[in-house]
């Protein structure tokens, strides 16, 4: 049974109404009972986001998707049937994970297919891309542009760019406005803000860009905004001219001011400001009341214009290929010692292979695998530990030469006062093993532009029949 | 906070400890309460404060990129940069997702 917030009939204050099914297309798949229920609350549009940077530079490196595709063809199926149902746009963005434009392609493919498959009428397809060539930034720093760096990085410069895979451009609201403004029906999007996905709509339909992009910011994540905590429900958003009203779908959950703030500060770095391109919202001055059982109001968000357009850009490089090795050490001296075990392979696998022209990374779990030299107990090791290794190359055979060099010469560590002279590490597996390649992110930076539709070029095609 | 005003573990009052990458750079630490006042007990005791934060994780205050008290969610948040990028190899939590274990025991003392 849906709650009074999301029954059909609305307040005269003139509304929009988005369901979010989902906070990461594909990556878990939509449940859908929550979903039913927001099909049947007269939502405007039907919208989720499908991308990350927390999955870390592999997907973007490697030009792949982290999320199977059958479960990005099970959410993509469930939103598109929806919105083609009751006859409002879908808007997908960061389609794939990655944004990257083999992703939008492959989205749009799979929309073409379910569109056959369930011989739905004739729609609009609209998307846009979002990867940027090296080449054009290549130009850009060679003219004397500065592309700044993040959180600390030093401006982009050309070895860390020859060093890049791949790299994406995040957009804002432009390219969905354009695109809905062409009468597209269904949109797939490249990289984008998240909150943008959801706010281009309602700043289209003429609601305040303050609450537009709170409104995104809160929805973004499905129900992560409700509590009890329970992840890939639906959650129903309505913004008005003077409010956001935020609905969990879930007849077990709740949004309440501590759920729907708690959510506002989570994975960014400070919960009063979010930026995308073209502006900030300033949340200093929200307030969060429960409206009704399952819904909370909030108000009073800023919008804050840029004085200057800069687009961020993600970009992930190759390290090289990658083994890795798994030993265990239970004699509580060389635990003690494990830095001098770890040490003495080192330099095997240096007197060997040179000091440089490959990685080697040892993980001491037990010790201070999970936060390294942050860890406040790395004095105290466990009884026993585990140690992960790691090898990277720039071809397989170095990389498994190093890393067996580097995981069996523990086993013959020289500590002067060890008891078991049979052998300083146990193994459970007598071998090294093929991992993915190795990839870093080699792009967290900013690009100046005139125009927000510059790195975003839009498309439109048909679906159905 | 025990009633004769011995210290307690953080992890006893707080309903919400963890920590998750703020891009791909930063991870964001979130310690979030039940009631008003553990909340400004916490607040309060100092034991969340940006030095002590620093002493726990060994970091330098710089390295705290912020550091706020958000009272609408009656949470305490900080952000530290990470000392390697997310999934480079070396990185042992891509998602950041567990570097909020040394909160758990911190000591939370009421103030004299």
């Amino acid at each position: 049974m849906a709650p009074a917030s999301a029954s059909p009939s609305r307040a005269n204050n003139r509304a929009m109404r988005i369901v979010c099914p989902n906070g990461h297309l594909g990556f878990a798949p939509i449940r859908t009972g929550s979903y039913e229920i927001g099909l049947g609350s007269a939502p405007d549009l039907i919208c989720a986001d499908s991308g990350s940077d927390d999955i870390g530079p592999g997907p973007l490196g490697s030009d792949v998707s982290t999320s199977p595709l059958q479960w990005q063809v099970h959410d993509l199926e469930l939103m598109l049937l929806g919105a083609r149902r009751l006859g409002v746009p879908m808007i997908v963005g960061s389609a794939g994970d990655t944004g990257a434009d083999s992703r939008v392609d492959l989205f749009v493919e799979i929309i073409k297919d379910l569109a056959q498959k369930h011989r739905l009428e004739k729609f609009r397809i609209g998307y846009f891309h979002s990867s940027v060539l090296k080449e054009r930034l290549r130009r850009v720093i060679e003219e004397g542009a500065v592309i700044e760096g993040l959180d600390g990085r030093p401006p982009l410069d050309l070895s860390s760019l020859t060093a890049t895979e791949n790299i994406v451009a995040m957009a804002g609201i432009h390219p969905y406005i354009k695109l809905l403004d062409a009468g597209a029906d269904v949109i797939i999007g490249g990289r984008s803000s998240d909150c943008a996905i959801f706010a281009a709509p309602a700043i289209r339909a003429g609601f305040p860009e303050a609450l537009a992009y709170l409104y995104g910011k809160l929805l973004e994540c499905a129900s992560f905004c409700a509590e009890p905590y329970a992840g890939k429900e639906s959650v129903l958003g309505e913004i008005t001219m003077d409010d956001i009203k935020v609905t969990a779908l879930l007849p077990e959950q709740r949004c309440t001011p501590a759920s729907v703030a708690g959510h506002a500060m989570y994975e960014r770095p400070n919960p009063f400001y979010e930026y995308f391109l073209g502006g900030h919202i300033d949340m200093r001055r929200c307030r969060y009341e429960q409206y009704d059982e399952r819904t909370t109001r909030v108000t009073g968000p800023e919008f804050v214009p840029a004085n200057e357009l800069r687009v961020k850009l993600e970009g992930a490089g190759k390290v090289g290929e990658r083994f890795v090795g798994m030993v265990g050490i239970r004699d509580p001296y060389t635990v003690a010692h494990i830095d001098a075990v770890i040490g003495w392979a080192r330099q095997q696998v240096e007197e060997r292979f040179g000091t440089a022209g490959y990685e080697l990374h040892y993980t001491v779990y037990g010790r201070d695998g999970i936060l390294g030299r942050r860890e406040p107990m790395r004095a105290v090791p466990g009884h026993e530990v585990g140690i992960l290794v790691q090898a990277v190359a720039p071809d397989r055979r170095l990389a498994e030469e190093v890393c067996i060099t580097g995981t069996r010469q523990m086993f013959y560590a020289r500590l002067p006062s060890v008891k078991g002279t049979a052998g300083g590490v146990a193994f459970a597996l007598d071998e090294v093993m093929a991992a993915s390649p190795a990839y870093r992110w080699t792009v967290n930076h900013t690009l100046g532009v005139k125009d927000p539709l510059e790195l975003f070029p839009t498309f439109l095609t048909d679906g159905g029949i | 906070m025990a009633a004769d005003g011995r210290a307690v573990r953080l992890a006893e009052i707080a309903k919400t400890i963890r920590s998750k990458n703020a891009g791909v750079d930063k991870v964001t630490f979130d310690v979030i309460f039940s009631s008003r006042a553990d909340y400004d007990l916490v607040c309060a005791s100092g034991c969340l404060a940006r030095a002590a934060i620093a002493a726990l994780f060994r970091v330098s205050e710089a390295e705290i990129t912020d550091h706020v008290a958000f009272e609408p969610a009656l949470a305490i948040k900080f952000t530290i940069l990470r000392e390697i990028a997310s999934g480079s190899p070396g990185d042992a939590d891509i998602f950041g997702s567990q570097q909020y274990g040394p909160l758990l025991d911190v000591e939370v003392r009421p103030q004299e």
